[in-house]
């Protein structure tokens, strides 16, 4: 079976929330029984105040979809909705002190319940962009779909490509033929054929010739620009986009918005800006999420 | 009470007597079999004992039509590759939607190679249909797979009946017997199966031990060229303990059989009896009038198999699903779809598999556990409430997602 944690055990055997706020003014319903995996989640919010006073989850699911649906209930209680729109799919896998990347979607299933509820609190549609495919490799927890657009996207021939890209395969490697399949179909889609041994596309960056004198902090930034400018093609193809927001010193502090904000790929995706901004730069760059910004800027100035 | 072991089709705790058997093999008799010194004198002779004892379990004619392999997955793959590299400008290949994926995966590899791969379908009892199946004999085909028993459901297949018509087609047939070996009564002489596969986990016997039966004359390939062992036919130094504990293991099954086909039978009756008469909206999947004596498969509604198999197993159950959960993939089991069990009972499956050492007190045990744990689970169902399913679930509940 699964290795869960124990917290997710905790939620499993004993869920807070279960079953319907009754005089709920928030629903939110997503997943479907044919995927096995269903969701959904009631909210009574103030309307005054716009906090969420009580909320409550039916789920139809495994273990770990019964539990991100319990510990999601906790999580929101008490905040406002806006508040609760920060919260990620991230945020309530580590409440649970971690998913095993094939549950990874059973907290996306919470976070979009969430958006759904709040979005039929205010009125408005919520549809959802997120497609799921078969999880390819499991290292990075990269599904099919994902790899699929991605060499789409950016014309990718190789299994090297396919993991400067997405990450998929740059660990254990035990995903390249899945991966060399995806390849094969895609590439016989658009009437090419699959080598093994055709020249790597090259990788975004690559493209800006890399720095070696020091930098003012003028030329720092705009090359820090630049950078950012090659790789948001593949961010947005993932849905997302990247922008800069202040650079001191050393420190970049960017806002990750669209599906990145918050996706489960968040982190790994400031560290992947990170790593190619040091690359190109020849020196150290720190990658900050903005909404960090305000503490830290002031410790800088003080 | 302790712990209760009800996963026998997925692997089974290894008998005493095995184990006992295996142990001088280990420690004292642990030469390589082909050396000519008094550390291996005594392993020839096990290694013949056991081919014996699984040829009296399979009732086949020689003890040499018995090759073994590391598991049920060589056997296969040994089978299939065999037969297509025997026979190189057969491009045909006929098996069933409802294999093992070690057959199932194979094939799909094969297809790719460009190989034909003709799935039998089955109906929603999970039975086949032979005319189907005539009509795709022919001189295309290499080799016929179709498993004697299914893992998931226990229906068995009339593979005798299908090996005489592929036989009479000139086609040579495989069976993956892994679940039906030592569960019910065989005598490969009297048919025409080809090939047979079976593994010793499922019968008491230790993990990682095989048997290809290979019937005398059949065209075969070997996996594994280098050593003379196994006459040629699988190279590599025998697992001389694991081997004669097989051999045991087949022994004690033969002595068994009829205790499985009743004794074990009536656990699985009551148990099956005991939860459906309890249970509303389940149902006990796969074709109940022909099936293994020890398995039943029961589908509940609106619920999923994993959240049923933790709440098992913290009752002390141990069980297993055809959930989609439980293997990681999206898609429930490929045996529940092909048998077009409806979404709202496909997750929600839970097999229940019996051998020799369980009781009826056991059985009692489960029966008393079951419904508690279901109502737990139906109660955060968005498909149930009360004490029955939402009316029209699927439309009740239609969520904005893909
Ligand atoms: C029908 C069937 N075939 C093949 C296998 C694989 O056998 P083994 O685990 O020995 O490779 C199994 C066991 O899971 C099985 O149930
Ligand atoms: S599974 Fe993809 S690198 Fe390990």
């Amino acid at each position: 079976m699964w290795d869960y944690s124990d917290k997710v055990k905790e939620h499993f055997f004993n869920p807070k929330n279960a079953g319907a706020v009754v005089d709920a003014n928030a629903t939110g319903e997503v997943g479907s029984i044919s995927c096995g995996d269903a969701l959904r989640l009631t909210l009574k919010v103030d309307d005054n105040s716009e906090i969420i006073l009580e909320a409550g989850f039916q789920t139809f699911g495994c273990g770990s979809a019964i539990a991100s649906s319990s510990v999601l209930t906790e999580i929101i209680k008490g905040m406002t909705l806006d508040e609760a729109l920060k919260v990620t799919n991230q945020d309530i896998a580590d409440q649970l002190e971690g998913l095993p990347p094939e549950k990874m979607h059973c907290s996306v299933m919470g976070r979009e319940a969430l958006q759904a509820a709040i979005a039929n609190y205010r009125g408005e549609e919520w549809k959802d962009d997120h497609e799921e495919g078969a999880l390819i490799c499991k290292c990075f927890a990269i599904d099919a779909v994902m790899i699929e657009e991605m060499v789409w996207a950016n014309k990718l021939r190789t299994v090297e490509d396919v993991t400067n890209f997405t990450k998929a395969g740059g660990g254990c490697a035990a995903c390249h033929e899945d991966i060399e399949a995806i390849l094969e179909k895609v590439l016989a889609e658009k009437g090419e054929k699959f080598d093994p041994g055709a020249a790597p596309v090259s990788k975004p960056v690559e493209k800006i010739a890399a720095v070696k004198t020091p930098l003012t902090n003028l030329q720092r930034i705009k090359k820090i620009e630049q950078v950012l400018e090659s790789l948001r093609s593949s961010l947005m193809a993932d849905g997302g986009d990247v922008e800069l927001v202040e650079v001191v010193g050393n420190t970049a502090y960017v806002n990750m918005t669209g599906a990145c904000n918050g996706c489960q790929m968040a982190a790994m995706t400031i560290a992947g800006i990170q790593q190619r901004l040091m690359e190109v730069m020849g020196e150290f760059i720190k990658v900050v999420p903005a909404s960090e910004m305000a503490k830290l800027v002031n410790i800088e100035v003080a | 009470m302790a712990d209760i072991y009800l996963d026998n089709n997925a692997t089974t705790k290894v008998d005493p007597a095995v184990v006992d058997v295996m142990i001088p093999y280990f420690l004292e008799q642990y030469g390589n079999p082909s050396s000519i010194h008094k550390f291996a004198d005594g392993v020839a002779r096990g290694l013949k004992q056991a081919r014996q004892q699984v040829q009296a379990l399979i009732g086949c004619e020689h003890d040499s039509e018995i090759i073994f392999t590391s598991c049920g997955t060589e056997s296969n793959s040994t089978a299939i590759l065999s037969a297509i590299k025997a026979q190189p400008d057969k491009k045909e290949i006929i098996t069933t939607v409802v294999e093992h994926p070690a057959i199932l995966n194979l094939c799909s590899y094969l297809e790719k190679e460009g190989y034909t791969i003709h799935r039998l379908p089955v109906d929603r009892a999970g039975r086949l249909k032979l005319d189907a199946y005539q009509r795709l004999l022919s001189d295309q085909v290499a080799i016929v797979s179709v498993m004697w028993a299914n893992n998931e459901t226990g229906t068995i297949f009339p593979v005798a009946e299908m090996a005489e018509m592929a036989n009479a087609a000139g086609v040579m047939f495989h069976t993956d017997a892994v679940q039906a070996v030592g569960k019910i009564p065989m005598m490969l002489q009297d048919t025409k199966i080809d090939m047979l596969s079976l593994s010793g986990h499922k019968l008491h016997a230790p993990k990682g031990i095989g048997v290809l039966y290979l019937r005398r004359g059949t065209r075969y390939r070997p996996l594994l060229r280098g050593g003379h062992q196994e006459r040629g036919r699988r190279a590599g130094t025998e697992n001389s303990a694991s081997i004669v504990g097989l051999g045991k293991a087949c022994e004690l099954a033969l002595e068994f059989i009829e205790y499985e086909n009743t004794k074990v039978k009536a656990m699985r009756d009551r148990l099956e009896q005991g939860i459906t008469e309890q249970i509303p909206h389940c149902f006990v999947t796969g074709d109940m009038y022909n099936r293994l004596p020890n398995t039943t498969d029961i589908a509940f509604e609106y619920i999923e198999g994993e959240s049923i198999l933790m709440l098992l197993n913290k009752a002390g159950i141990a069980a297993s699903s055809g959930s989609a959960c439980t293997s990681g993939s999206l898609e429930p089991s490929h045996v529940m779809r092909a048998m077009d069990i409806p979404y709202t009972a496909a997750h929600g499956t839970i097999r229940f598999s019996f051998s020799r050492y369980n009781t009826m007190a056991e059985v009692d045990k489960v029966v008393e556990a079951m419904p508690g744990i279901v109502a737990t689970l139906r109660k955060l169902s968005p498909y149930w409430s009360g004490d029955g399913p939402v009316a029209n679930p699927e439309q009740a509940f239609a969520p904005t997602y893909s």
